[in-house]
């Protein structure tokens, strides 16, 4: 299943970098992209997992830079 | 944002104070010193050090409250104040440049529609156009743009297909054509039944394709993301390094002295610059490209296309324009009619376009329940039973194949020959011009660095052999089954060297597997055709073959400009460190080579957006 999320107030390139790293060593997640011009993050993962990652990077997004929000694409 | 750089003033303010206030009292000065700071940079710290009870260390923030509060330390206090002013103002115009060069692209990729305006019994009504379904009926007014892909019913008007194809010049439609979303009703009013779903449309799989292009990422991005990893460590333990090994080694080495050149370190460990600026880079030059008619698919495919040194042509429907006339009917046992009308027949269910021209010479209805067994046999023809006979149509090979004797002598073109109860019938001769910007196109590939420009094609040698005469081609192959040209491109293949890459050239049709084998798959004419935008790496929304010169030139230039921000932002970051690191530059350089690095590199990177005239 692949979920896409647009990353409001993303605005340090190299956190998107970071982020995208990070998101991509969750469990159940195939392939993730965050695209710092879109603001967008596509994540490929496992059906059952996807509450569980969305819930991990949903974190890690608000982590690595704090103001930004996850918002449905 | 206000508020920002409103405290930026004012703490601006306060730092001219301090400066004077200093000589007379140093406690006055010292006050003003700190309410300075704590005005510019309290916001940084405290961020510094929330990220820190986050598990979040070595972020910008806490790199540059260290350096400094270090410089504050060592009683270096203006410059210590300046430098998070002009970190700051740096930050500031740094989202500045990034939200407009995002409002920029956005504003390249506006061709969304935001309504449609849907018949009912008796009334139009104004919809999203998610809403709308296949087969509802639409109304297009003069200045709107067309919100699904449909199919004109009723009135004629001039379409602008700029936004989609690059193409200045505008269509006229009637009743018949399809139309596609995204395009502009310039004059007329258009009523037109749905044929696609919003999510199916044109304009959705462009916006799809556009956004989403940042997702293979070239080998400068996967460089500058492995650098950045490495480089903000290396440089801080080089920066804590220099700060306590000198003074302990060298005799009269002063602390204050290393520890101001290690403030220098901390400031230019951010890899910003590069970071930012090289996806912005190749995302305009998507944007850019995507405004002349060109749909680059992944900015790796800059790269496979600025590195190009063979380029694979599809002939039909790529250099020549894959309308196919029928220029002469002939048969010996039954009337011209009888023969085209068979043939249409047999050919009808095929999408070939000379199957197209077939079934236009006819010009009737075909009806369908009159066919019968048809079985395509790719490359060579088509069999068939129409009206009870056994009908047979396609080339020599074909009537070889099946031993019956047909006419053999010199026709300039594509002949079908038709067969009918196992009896030749006669032929039909198809011939196809060359697209005007053929030859241009091929001129313009050998006068840059293509080595070898070569023309693929299931069409006769004589045919062939004719048209890459007229374009002046390296080389032609003939007479080529669609697997056959998989055989022989990945021959090609072989011939590059070792950072040459291979372009294929397509109309997407047919010709899937070999656009998906070829180092970049050019696909032309995209509009409207799902398979090509599919198959393809680059798509090309006209039907044009100078495009790809032109997509080739937007390459070398992106690439250009990604290869002056990676070796700038880098080599004055170093020369920076360097020279800091012997003592002969201060922090004012050091903040020039952070933010100011940052700035000209976004700068440089917005000229991959401008495709101008003289690039076409």
């Amino acid at each position: 299943m692949k979920k896409k999320f647009i990353i409001e107030g993303l605005g340090c390139a190299n956190c998107a970098a970071k982020m995208e790293t990070a998101i991509k060593k969750l469990n159940g997640v195939k392939d993730a992209s965050v695209n710092f011009m879109t603001q967008k993050l596509i994540i490929e993962g496992d059906d059952e997992l996807m509450p569980e990652i969305i819930k991990e990077a949903e974190n890690i997004v608000r982590k690595i830079e704090p103001g930004t929000k996850l918002k449905n694409a | 944002m206000k508020k920002r750089i409103l405290r930026l003033i004012l703490g601006s303010l306060f730092l001219a104070a301090a400066i004077p206030a200093e000589r007379y009292s140093g406690h006055a000065g010292m006050v003003l010193y700190i309410i300075s700071y704590i005005l510019v940079g309290g916001d940084i710290v405290l961020t510094a050090v929330k990220n820190i009870f986050r598990g979040k260390v070595f972020d910008e923030n806490f790199l540059m409250a260290l350096a400094t509060i270090g410089a504050m330390f060592i009683s270096e206090y203006t410059e210590g104040i300046a430098v998070m002013l002009l970190y700051q103002i740096g930050e500031i115009f740094q989202s500045y440049a990034v939200d407009k060069s995002r409002k920029s692209i956005a504003d390249l990729m506006d061709i969304r529609p935001d309504y449609a305006n849907v018949k009912t019994e008796d009334d139009l009504v104004r919809k999203d156009p998610y809403e709308v379904k296949v087969g509802d009926i639409i109304v297009i007014k003069a200045g709107e743009r067309v919100p699904l892909d449909a199919v004109v019913i009723e009135g004629t008007s001039l379409l602008d297909t700029s936004a989609l194809t690059g193409e200045s010049v505008p269509r006229e439609v009637e009743p018949g054509d399809e139309i596609l979303s995204g395009c502009i009703n310039v004059n007329g009013l258009i009523t037109a039944r749905v044929i696609k779903e919003y999510e199916e449309s044109t304009v959705s799989k462009i916006l799809d394709l556009v956004e989403n292009a940042g997702s293979r990422k070239s080998r400068s991005e996967q460089f500058i993301t492995r650098f950045a990893r490495y480089y903000t460590p290396v440089v801080i333990i080089l920066a804590v390094l220099l700060a306590f090994v000198p003074p302990l080694l060298i005799d009269g080495a002063k602390f204050g002295d290393w520890i101001y050149r290690s403030l220098s370190f901390l400031v230019v460990s951010c890899p910003c610059a590069l970071v930012i600026s090289v996806p912005l880079t190749f995302f305009s030059g998507i944007g850019g490209a995507s405004k002349r008619g060109i749909l680059v698919k992944g900015s790796n495919y800059f790269e496979a296309l600025a590195n190009t040194e063979i380029v694979v042509f599809d002939k039909t429907g790529t250099l020549t324009k894959g309308i196919f006339g029928v220029k002469e009917v002939h048969s010996d046992v039954i009337s011209k009619e009888e023969l085209i009308e068979l043939a249409a027949y047999a050919e009808s269910f095929s999408n070939h376009p000379i199957s197209q021209s077939i079934r236009e010479a006819y010009g009737k209805d075909v009806n369908k329940s009159e066919i019968s067994d048809v079985e395509e046999i790719s490359g060579h023809g088509i069999k068939a039973v129409v009206k009870g006979k056994k009908v047979v149509a396609g080339n020599a090979k074909l009537m070889k194949g099946m031993g019956i004797p047909y006419f053999e002598g010199e026709l300039n073109g594509t002949v079908i020959h038709i067969a009918v109860d196992g009896a030749y019938a006669g032929y039909i001769l198809i011939a196809d011009d060359i697209k005007s910007d053929s030859v241009r196109t091929i001129k313009e590939l050998k006068s840059s660095n293509i080595k070898q420009v070569i023309m693929l094609t299931g069409d006769s040698v004589k045919a062939g052999e004719k048209v890459g005469k007229e374009l002046g081609l390296s080389k032609v192959y003939a007479e080529l089954l669609p697997a056959d040209k998989v055989d022989k491109l990945e021959e090609l293949l072989l011939q590059t060297s070792g950072k040459g890459k291979l372009a294929y050239v397509g109309d997407g049709i047919n010709d899937a597997p070999v656009l998906a084998r070829a180092d970049v798959g050019i696909a032309m004419g995209g509009l409207g055709s799902d398979a090509a935008i599919e198959a393809a790496d680059v798509v090309i929304m006209t039907d044009e073959p100078s495009k790809i010169p032109l997509a080739i030139r937007i390459s070398k230039k992106v690439l250009g400009i990604a290869n002056q921000n990676i070796m700038f932002a880098i080599g004055v970051k170093i020369m920076i460190l360097f020279l800091s690191a012997l003592g002969i530059t201060n922090l004012w350089a050091a903040i020039f080579g952070d933010v100011g690095v940052t700035i000209i590199a976004i700068m440089n990177s917005f000229r991959a957006m401008a495709v101008n005239e003289h690039d076409s």
